[in-house]
């Protein structure tokens, strides 16, 4: 997770309070989206030993590090606020129970993205360190924002089929053109660069033309070798291993009361 | 009426797997502050109705969504297939008069 390491080092109360709410919330959404899929006939625990095991997949994103606190601040704005324009569309999706599931995330979903702008807003107005802290948190996750998209549609395996069922509203392209559009004025507020040379305004489509993010690099994260996958998966595994004990003790203890309840009847 | 996955009931149950050391699945419903009736607001594992109830207020009411909470096992519902949502609703549909623009009312009468 990414917020993991920067919840005991937040800089004030008050921000480890926000992050720890931030997080609270990404367990619940988790939690939907479980819900969502189980609904199809999976178990829980079959899904839990999927992503522990590696078989299922997870978003690319979670696979980089958040190595300075103003990369909590690019996270909110950059990666949730990806999320957030891949979401919200999702809202109208035609399979009901992932649709209620967006529903309630999106409602939740855009006190992260402003918070973390907001953590950008104070270090770009802070001290030259600071600044500097910022503009390297953009650099490292404009790009891995933009995958958050998923690959090109040409060479997208799921997008088709998902339209055609209209399970997915808009291909991954529109959505990232969108995302950049939006986020771009936001970067130029903050006295940022946005890391792209490339970056130019095209009146004719009134969008921004914009560089794609290195897709052989996406594919590596996805196949498990990006910057962080061997650690997520263990501190999943090991929270998972470390947690059965809990987990079996709570249902015995549920059993026997539920027993003890029937003997006295 | 009741299936194997009776909460789900077009999804195919899970019986021939043993469920080993799953928590249950329980529904939740709350009522919000508004004086509505409680509303299914989503499922959660939890091992019993203490621990569901508890949960739920983690996963559904961060932000004041509700004053009430119900949790029933997802097992105990017994639920109308889609499937068969013809015969079981074609009775309310051939019922014109249930409803009252099938009477016509003079406009003398005024508001009725």
């Amino acid at each position: 997770m990414h917020e993991g390491n920067w919840i005991t080092r937040a800089p004030t109360l008050e921000r480890k309070a926000i992050l720890l709410a931030k997080v609270q919330d990404e367990a619940g959404h988790g939690l939907y989206l479980y819900c969502a899929a189980e609904t199809l006939g999976v178990s829980r625990d079959e899904l839990t030993e999927m992503l522990l095991d590696g078989r299922m997949k997870y978003s690319s994103i979670f696979n980089y590090p958040t190595l300075t606190w103003a990369d909590m601040g690019a996270v909110g704005w950059l990666v949730d606020g990806a999320a957030i324009m891949n979401q919200v569309p999702l809202q109208r999706t035609s399979y009901g129970p992932y649709s209620r599931a967006m529903i309630r995330i999106c409602k939740e979903e855009s006190f992260h993205q402003r918070q973390g702008y907001h953590i950008m807003m104070k270090m770009a107005q802070g001290t030259p360190a600071q600044k500097r802290m910022a503009q390297d948190a953009l650099n490292r996750f404009w790009y891995p924002s933009l995958m958050m998209f998923g690959p090109s549609d040409k060479d997208s395996v799921h997008s088709a089929q998902s339209m055609a069922w209209k399970i997915k509203m808009n291909t991954n392209d529109e959505l990232r053109q969108k995302f950049v559009d939006q986020t771009v004025p936001q970067a130029e507020y903050l006295g940022l660069t946005v890391p792209d040379e490339t970056l130019r305004w095209n009146e004719e489509k009134g969008g921004y033309d914009f560089a794609e993010p290195d897709w052989t690099e996406f594919f590596e994260v996805l196949k498990g070798n990006g910057p962080c996958n061997r650690e997520r998966l263990a501190a999943r595994n090991k929270a998972w291993d470390e947690g059965k004990w809990v987990r079996d003790g709570l249902l015995a203890h549920a059993e026997k009361r539920a027993a003890r309840k029937v003997a006295a009847e | 009426m009741s299936s194997p996955n009776a909460a789900y009931p077009d999804t195919p149950g899970q019986s021939a797997k043993p469920r080993r050391h799953e928590w249950p699945l329980w529904e939740v419903f709350i009522r919000g502050q508004h004086g509505m009736s409680h509303r299914h607001v989503g499922s959660l594992h939890a091992p019993d109705a203490e621990m569901a109830i508890r949960n739920a207020r983690d996963v559904y009411t961060r932000r004041n969504e509700g004053v009430s909470i119900w949790v029933v096992e997802a097992r105990h519902i017994a639920a109308s297939s889609p499937s068969e949502k013809g015969p079981l609703y074609e009775p309310s549909e051939s019922k014109v008069y249930r409803h009252p623009t099938f009477y016509d009312i003079p406009d003398d009468v005024g508001a009725m």
